[in-house]
């Protein structure tokens, strides 16, 4: 089985916010990246699902040249090879974009399996998988926690609210986004991360024509509604007033 | 004209779609007072009468046998018409699990703008724009649609009050139409929805509820927080993160795709404030969070914060209350 995973790198969970002078992107100069969470997940699903079923494994990001950071992360985790389209307009491209310039990429490889994230932790349009399976004309299906392949069959297990799940069949060639938790993450060997320096990284430039349908016009902290009463001091002065006030004020002890 | 696309199981519509309503109604509103209109894919049980008995607009029912269970596939083939021919300036629905997996590919389909998890509305007439969280809640981006109408947006659960849909005594009319969809060119075959096994606790009903999140590091340290759950008489409970890795079972999880909790006091230990972690605790009478980011968006819905290290903070806790 051919399987693509769309990995993007999002800043780290630790970051704090600081916004570019025009105020509608962040400072991308004080950024340390990561793996986007669900992504890492959808790999290490393409990864099982190959041990299963025999295969490639390729990921595929659109994105400026900082990418290749995690790109070799993912080899090194041992994907197979990746195919990167680079531009840095895509750094704050939006789904439309985005999906579209993975699309004219992708298109060319016939995957069987495309596996991405569920939503991206930076811009959350939790849309990019669904246009991309549409861009590509394959059937799509969200929210995954099981996948199984039988007979050049899909069966997933689709999450829905509150704890409640659905089973969905489908053709192959389909794209599934898949859901944190899905599985246990492996992370990459020492001898992963030396495999990986000789794995390849295809790149090709941005496919012209994609309109932009959005448009960020401003950034900033959300606003709070709540007034929270903050209780200061050290540790030991904070857990007495804490208290002090659970008792007497909220009574809920 | 703004178009609603209502979510019903088995014709029982689901409350975010009155919160969608209510936002609706505000966006016709502020581009100078247009209709709003509502769409009910599968014309099964009440969900359209309930709809037109309130009074808000022209209900229009979409029938084909294939829309009784839903597929991606058939609701965006019956809506890409539907929306083609009413031409909408907007089309709006919550943003369920329902909403992410087909109105990307309808939005698409018809090379429209889809702007997601929207919290308010602000702009002028003219030029509306629509505030979403991005990064993690930690920055609100301000989003404006490009392009020609209509512009598709799904609203954030809970951002708008149901109770507030404006409600005319004069019943809206319902008119049903038959939609074609080719059963062959439909790709999932959807089986029943089920739970899990039987969940062995139910946090609905405790009383006082510990829940820790990322912030507690490792497994090792899940005893910081019991601790303090045994001196306060709590349940533990976590953010799904915790869960994910199988540290706590998912019977613990509170949230979108946990439970949904409403105890007397809500400790939140390292959790950051997720919105889907939020939608299932917010109603708790009162909150406390401990976070060591005093940016941390979980300070949002908490009556009392502290700001700081919760392995030096939840210690001290435990010392306080096992005084007297
Ligand atoms: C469709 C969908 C459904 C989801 N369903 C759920 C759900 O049901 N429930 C749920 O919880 N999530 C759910 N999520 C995930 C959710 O979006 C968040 O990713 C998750 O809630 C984050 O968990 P967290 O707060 O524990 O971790 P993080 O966001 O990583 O936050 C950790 C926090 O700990 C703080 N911290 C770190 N160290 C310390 C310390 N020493 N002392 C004090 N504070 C510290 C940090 O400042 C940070 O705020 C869902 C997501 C999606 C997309
Ligand atoms: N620039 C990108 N390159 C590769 N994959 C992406 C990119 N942006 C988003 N994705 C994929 O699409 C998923 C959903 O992203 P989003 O629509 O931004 O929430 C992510 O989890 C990724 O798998």
């Amino acid at each position: 089985m051919k399987i693509a995973v769309c990995i993007k790198q999002v800043p780290t969970r630790e970051w704090q916010p600081r916004l570019r002078d025009d105020k509608t992107w962040i400072r991308e100069q004080d950024v340390s990246y990561e793996m986007n969470e669900p992504d890492a997940y959808a790999l290490e699903e393409a990864l099982r699902l190959r041990e299963k079923h025999g295969g490639e494994v390729v990921v595929c990001s659109a994105a400026p040249a900082r990418v290749q950071q995690i790109l070799r992360e993912a080899l090194a985790r041992g994907a197979d090879r990746a195919l990167h389209v680079e531009d840095d307009a895509l750094a704050a491209a939006d789904a439309c974009v985005t999906a579209g310039a993975l699309a004219a990429a992708m298109a060319e490889e016939k995957f069987d399996l495309v596996l991405t994230g569920l939503q991206s932790d930076d811009q959350g349009h939790a849309q990019t998988g669904v246009i991309l399976a549409e861009r590509l004309g394959i059937p799509h299906s969200t929210i995954i926690m099981e996948v199984q392949v039988e007979d050049g069959r899909l069966r997933v297990k689709r999450e829905l609210e509150g704890g409640w799940f659905q089973w969905i069949a489908m053709p192959l060639p389909a794209l599934l986004t898949i859901q944190s938790g899905i599985n246990q993450l492996r992370y990459a060997t020492l001898k992963g991360i030396m495999a990986a320096k000789k794995k390849e990284i295809r790149t090709v430039p941005l496919a012209a024509g994609l309109q932009r349908t959005q448009q960020i016009v401003a950034l900033a902290m959300p606003s709070r509604a709540k007034q929270t009463q903050m209780i200061g001091g050290a540790a030991s002065e904070a857990a007495k007033e804490l208290v002090r006030r659970l008792r007497e004020e909220a009574r809920v002890l | 004209m703004i178009l609603v696309i209502a979510e019903h199981r088995q014709g029982e519509l689901n409350r975010a779609t009155w919160e969608t309503v209510v936002a609706a109604q505000l966006l016709a509103e502020r581009l100078g007072g247009l209709p709003v209109n509502v769409a009910v894919p599968g014309a099964t049980g009440s969900a359209a009468q309930e709809l037109a008995a309130a009074g808000i607009g022209d209900v229009v029912t979409l029938v084909d046998p294939a829309l009784e269970a839903y597929t991606p596939d058939a609701y965006v083939m019956a809506l890409t018409g539907v929306v083609a021919s009413m031409s909408p300036r907007f089309v709006v629905l919550p943003h369920t699990y329902q909403a992410r997996d087909f109105v990307p590919a309808l939005a698409a389909r018809l090379n429209k703008p889809l702007i997601t998890d929207v919290t308010a509305i602000a702009g002028t007439a003219d030029a509306p724009t629509f505030l979403r969280p991005m990064f993690q809640g930690k920055l609100a981006a301000q989003v404006r649609p490009m392009g020609e109408p209509p512009c598709f947006v799904t609203f954030q659960l809970g951002a708008f009050r149901a109770d507030q849909v404006k409600k005319s005594s004069t019943q809206s009319s319902v008119t049903n139409l038959a939609v074609t969809i080719a059963r062959s060119a439909i790709r999932q075959v959807p089986e029943v929805p089920f739970q899990e096994a039987q969940r062995a606790v139910d946090l609905s009903q405790a009383a006082r509820i510990v829940a820790v999140g990322r912030g507690i590091k490792s497994k090792e340290q899940l005893p910081v927080a019991e601790s303090l759950a045994k001196a306060l008489g709590a349940e533990i409970a976590a953010s799904r993160p915790i869960c994910d890795s199988g540290w706590l079972p998912m019977e613990r999880q509170i949230g979108s795709s946990g439970q949904t909790v409403a105890p007397k006091l809500y400790l939140a230990l390292g959790i950051s404030g997720a919105i889907q972690h939020l939608v299932g605790m917010k109603g708790s009478r009162t909150i406390v969070a401990i976070n060591k980011d005093a940016d941390a968006p979980i300070f949002e819905v908490a009556d009392y914060g502290i700001v700081g290290d919760l392995f030096e903070i939840v210690p001290a806790i435990v010392a306080e209350l096992e005084k007297k």
